[in-house]
């Protein structure tokens, strides 16, 4: 047992120096294909693994801590920090879930801006994660196309909200601002693009030998796995079950759009790989709708509710009774119904939920983050003993977990 | 002079005003319609087990149970109403109010997408029984639930701290845990480091590396008014003001002066 005051390390019960042939390895918390401070206990024989113990918490923040001592506002850029790859997914989903506490409808034009950017953030996301997931398993070049196009992705991004990464650009009522000009343009320009680029890196890997041997075959899920384990997203369609929570439970703009859930029966990584790329092509469709749709709209931002929501800007200058308004919700902030809510929502990487519970106090009482990576991690100690080390990277990469959500 | 009072069971956040006359509103519980499939599912659950109280919130069934039945509700649920996924399940702490956590299951029917919330009230050192054989995703949300909230779940394959260090103290989501840490929290890299002798030594200005503490005169700048290297503390406020140059006003040249002949500027990008 370790001694309380003397830094040494403490393997959690493993013996590192064994009798027989077996070997205890760590994987990580430092290592580049862990994606994060993912630290892997490895229990190898040979080169097959035996025993894979993760673990987690190396980037512990404790954000459900945070989220009880701050107003519900204060605690929205919070959510950037989660699942920082597609940072506007997370803030939409807390801030649907306080809307559906509160019973609040958003305005139409708010919404096709949020589902835009939900979208947009989707293909960053999925860019990204073909881009490490390339580099992971040994294929630089894909990495610097498929950065090239998150680039341009990220600028449309910091073009509306002004940040890259941390956006912050969705509002529990709303969006904060409207589209600046000439942005339609510049998103309709890259989903124009977006699927002559996807094609290029179909073109690198779908047919590459060592893609194909390197994936193919490679970290099966069986569909009763993914079931048990919780797996929602990317990794629960590419075992066959046809369930996405944009069309099964639809939020937003969902229900009016048109676009197709891929599915596949592969179950492996390769498959996961071909549910990426067809997803970033449904996405480029959506968007283009959606610009259709945006003309259409009147020009509200946020919804109106006075007891929950600040009056537009203007207001606020002009008329008396709206700074008052503005200024308790600020100082104060919004007290919700009591009451306790569950809302899902489709992140890039699976079922983001967040349960609140209120008690009616401008602080959330409890406020639970269902964040998909958690359960994607935890599946690894199923899924990797059995397998060849040489693999554990492509399994990691393919389950496209985030640390910032796991640990939170 | 008496220190005011404060509550240690919930050292939360709390709202520094509020309306004597103010009643808050709920989130209503509508109540479980005859016919359907929630009301299917609520008699399969009712047919076996005991069910204290049942509603539907936002759409979602909400059923509370008795705590000793959990395991048996929910293989009821997964094996005749086929709720064949855990999406979430955690606790809620309400030592200070009840003596107890609100343990929450939420359950995902894939089939027609809906959705479950079991609840069961837990004494404070009363356990649960392990939902794992069901569900494997119990696995890690079991071990989150004990680690942040110390609620105790019986039969559990490997029931260790998840998120926090193993030799960690005390359970960081309770209500009675404050925000910046107890005095173990605070000292556990000194402690284990140095060693408990250490504290003295140490002390509570340096534990930690990113502390700003704004009388420090050595080693955080303010700006505008900087004071000389081991000041003593009574100058940084007395500092006079450190005069600002910008390089716009023949100042200091951080970098050379931007010429915009010799610069190309991209009006688009690619």
């Amino acid at each position: 047992m370790q001694q309380t005051n003397k830094l040494r390390p403490f393997f959690e019960n493993l013996e590192f120096e064994r009798d027989d042939n077996h070997m205890v390895i760590n994987f990580g918390p430092q290592h580049p294909s862990a994606h994060g401070q993912l630290r892997l206990i490895l229990e190898l024989d040979g080169e097959q693994v035996v025993r894979a113990v993760p673990d987690i918490g190396y980037l512990h923040r404790g954000m459900e801590k945070m989220a009880e001592n701050m107003i519900y506002n204060e605690f929205l850029p919070t959510t950037d920090r989660m699942d920082y790859i597609a940072a506007t997914a997370n803030n939409y989903g807390f801030a649907l879930a306080v809307e559906r506490l509160i019973g609040l409808e958003v305005p139409r034009r708010a919404q096709v801006i949020r589902t835009m950017l939900l979208e947009l953030n989707r293909i960053i996301s999925h860019l990204f994660w073909l881009a490490t997931h390339a580099l992971d398993v040994g294929a630089m070049s894909v990495f610097l196309y498929c950065f090239r196009e998150r680039e341009f992705a990220m600028d449309l991004m910091e073009d509306y909200c002004g940040a890259r990464l941390t956006h912050s650009a969705v509002r529990i009522g709303g969006v904060p601002l409207d589209l600046p000009e000439g942005w339609l343009g510049a998103i309709a320009k890259f989903v124009n693009d977006l699927p002559g680029n996807i094609k290029d890196y179909e073109d690198l890997l779908t047919e590459n030998r060592i893609w194909r041997m390197r994936l193919e075959g490679v970290g099966v899920v069986s569909p009763e796995m993914a079931k048990s384990w919780g797996c929602t997203g990317i990794m629960l369609r590419g075992s066959g079950i046809e369930y996405d929570i944009r069309k099964e439970e639809p939020y937003e703009l969902y229900d009016e759009l048109e676009f197709d859930i891929p599915v596949t029966d592969a179950c492996d990584s390769y498959g996961r790989y071909k549910l990426y790329i067809e997803e970033m092509r449904q996405s480029a469709r959506i968007i283009q709708q959606l610009i259709a749709m945006y003309d259409e709209t009147p020009p509200e931002l946020m919804a109106h509710a006075p007891q929950y929501i600040s009056a537009p800007k203007e207001d606020i200058m002009t008329q008396n009774y709206s700074l008052m308004q503005h200024f308790v919700l600020v100082t104060q902030g919004m007290r919700p119904p009591v009451g306790e809510v569950y809302v899902p929502t489709e992140s890039p990487k699976g079922e983001l939920g967040f349960y609140i519970n209120s008690q009616g106090d401008p602080y959330p009482y409890r406020l639970k983050m269902r964040a998909p990576s958690f359960w994607h991690c935890g599946i690894l100690q199923d899924l990797l003993p059995g397998t060849y080390i040489a693999d554990i990277v492509t399994i990691i990469g393919s389950t496209n977990i985030v640390f910032g959500e796991i640990d939170r | 002079m008496m220190r005011p009072y404060t509550p240690k069971d919930n050292v939360q956040a709390k709202a520094y005003y509020t309306d004597r006359f103010w009643v808050a509103p709920r989130v209503p519980e509508e109540p479980v319609p005859e016919e359907g499939l929630y009301a299917e599912d609520l008699a399969a659950v009712k047919a076996r087990h005991k069910v204290l109280r049942a509603y539907i919130q936002r759409g979602q069934l909400v059923i509370h149970i008795d705590a000793t039945e959990n395991f048996d509700v929910l293989k009821t649920l997964k094996e005749e109403r086929w709720y064949e996924m855990l999406s979430e399940m955690s606790a809620v702490d309400f030592l200070a109010e009840r003596g107890g956590f609100e343990v929450f299951y939420q359950l995902l029917n894939l089939n027609t997408a809906r959705r479950i919330r079991v609840k069961c009230f837990v004494e404070e050192n009363q356990a649960v029984e392990s939902v794992n054989p069901l569900f494997r995703s119990a696995d890690w949300a079991e071990r989150e639930m004990w680690d942040m909230m110390g609620v105790k779940v019986n039969n559990h394959p490997y029931l260790k701290r998840i998120l926090m260090p193993d030799d960690w103290e005390g359970h960081p989501l309770r209500k009675s845990y404050p925000l910046e840490g107890d005095e173990f929290a605070q000292w556990y890299e000194v402690d284990k480091i140095f060693g408990k002798e250490a504290r003295d030594i140490i002390g509570p200005e340096n534990r930690d590396p990113a502390r700003i503490d704004r009388y420090d005169t050595e080693r955080f700048a303010r700006l505008g008014h900087e004071v000389p290297r081991g000041a003593p503390a009574e100058m940084a406020d007395k500092a006079e003001e450190t005069p600002i140059r910008y390089q716009e006003e023949e100042g200091v040249f951080l970098i050379e002066k931007l010429s915009q002949e010799r610069s190309k500027v991209l009006d688009r990008r690619k």
